[in-house]
């Protein structure tokens, strides 16, 4: 099969994805969760058919542009290819990068467009060598104008992106894909009650999620659960960064360390206990790691939750 | 079923299905004897695999077949008839919370019999 990329021409195997295909050819397109999730790794057809699968949750403006997902297209025929245009990324500066915590960056990027988001949602950055990651946005729309976006970046040993970040410089030079997770205040009533679980830097995206919540007037009970290795994990304390005015929702905090042999599964569900017999069903968020997000998805099932009142953005694991 | 109507249609169709489903799901992962079976498997896909697996049991549109059944079991390790029983009336405690006459779970019970064998591997 012949894949046409950016006018030259190469050669795909039966099976290989365009992903695959092209960092065979020594070509890199930005990528990072490789599942069709992160979006990451979205080009433009212009003859062919990528599929069904490479065309899987992008939206509609997207598909009209014949955008798909590189990592998920594996034709069964040629294909004609060309790189996903600045309506994609958006070029921005690093703005600004403090110790929130040990080992947690708190990270401001400018991007050179204001970015249409909801809070909870997460984008990919990319830096001048090509490393991209995906982050979730801290901040709420109203502050990014002045602040910047704002990522809490966990730094791993030896991590190419966290690395980077905590020696990098005001001022050098980023992308910032498009906003994307489904996992975002949009209740089915302003009355339900909302539970927030997250561990680590999983906790960020949920809080602007309650802040989000609050600005516009939620009404139901709002409770929020962060977890950690240890206590100075819980690095966002347990107070909401104060707002114009006074919620009227009742907000409460709690925190939850595996050294002080608390279990973030069983805390959500005594949580989900207390918020349920409140009237409308709860609806959960849940953001972290992928074993913890699991274990507090299952047990808040076994609790009787339903599967699609439960909103969750688990972190991939770094390429 | 010898009524015209199927129980999948007389549930609701697919919403309510999901509902029944779920509820069945949560009985499988909270018995001891089942839930090792399902410790690394992804939620969303059992949930999606349990749906067509009950649609077709209740009469509704078929989108699963016994060869589907086989595959999805083999490689099971120590999968006996005691585990496909404990299934079978876990489905049958679901429909009666949701309200389904005895006459009616007899007859889904009598569609879950005939894939024993396909989920045994026999």
């Amino acid at each position: 099969m012949l894949l046409t990329f950016d006018g030259r021409d190469y050669e795909l195997r039966p099976g290989e994805s365009v992903l695959e295909g092209m960092a065979r050819h020594g070509v890199g397109i930005p990528a990072a969760c490789r599942a069709g999730s992160c979006q990451a790794c979205v080009v433009r057809s212009v003859a062919g058919d990528p599929g069904p699968d490479a065309r899987r949750g992008l939206k509609a403006t997207w598909l009209a542009s014949g955008y798909f997902l590189a990592c998920m297209a594996r034709p069964s025929a040629d294909l004609a290819v060309i790189q996903a245009g600045a309506d994609i990324r958006t070029p921005a500066r690093l703005a600004g990068v403090r110790e929130l915590a040990p080992g947690v960056l708190g990270v401001r990027v400018r991007p050179e467009r204001p970015l249409d988001y909801r809070p909870g949602q997460h984008v990919t950055l990319s830096n001048a060598s090509g490393v991209t990651r995906i982050y979730s946005i801290a901040n709420l729309p109203g502050e990014t104008e002045r602040a910047g976006l704002e990522f809490h970046v966990r730094v791993f040993r030896g991590g190419a992106m966290s690395g980077w970040l905590a020696r990098a410089e005001p001022g050098a030079m980023l992308s910032v894909g498009s906003p994307a997770g489904e996992c975002f205040y949009a209740p089915a009533s302003r009355s339900a009650p909302l539970l927030l679980a997250g561990t680590g830097t999983g906790m960020a995206p949920l809080l602007a999620i309650a802040r989000d919540a609050l600005a516009r007037r939620h009404a139901g009970p709002v409770a929020l659960v962060h977890g950690a290795a240890d206590p100075a994990g819980l690095y966002l304390g347990t107070r909401l960064p104060s707002g114009r005015a006074a919620p009227t929702a009742a907000v409460t905090w709690r925190t939850c360390c595996l050294t002080r042999g608390e279990d973030i599964a069983d805390a959500v569900v005594g949580e989900l206990a207390r918020l349920a017999g409140q009237g409308a069903p709860v609806t959960a968020y849940l953001c972290g790691g992928p074993g913890s997000v699991r274990r507090m998805r299952r047990a808040l099932f076994l609790a009787g939750m339903s599967l699609s009142d439960i909103l969750a953005d688990q972190f991939a694991a770094a390429a | 079923m010898t009524t015209d109507v199927s129980l999948y249609e007389r549930l609701g169709g697919s919403l309510a299905i999901r509902s029944v489903t779920e509820a069945f799901y949560r009985k499988v992962l909270a018995d001891e004897l089942l839930a090792p079976y399902f410790d690394d498997v992804d939620m969303d896909r059992q949930i999606a695999k349990q749906t067509a697996f009950l649609t077709m049991d209740l009469g509704g549109p078929n989108e699963c077949s016994g060869r589907d059944l086989r595959a999805a079991h083999l490689g099971l390790p120590g999968l006996r008839d005691e585990h496909f029983d404990a299934v079978v009336a876990h489905l049958a405690g679901t429909l009666r919370e949701f309200g389904v006459s005895e006459a009616d779970i007899a007859a889904v019970g009598a569609v879950a019999e005939s894939v024993r064998d396909d989920v045994l591997n026999r």
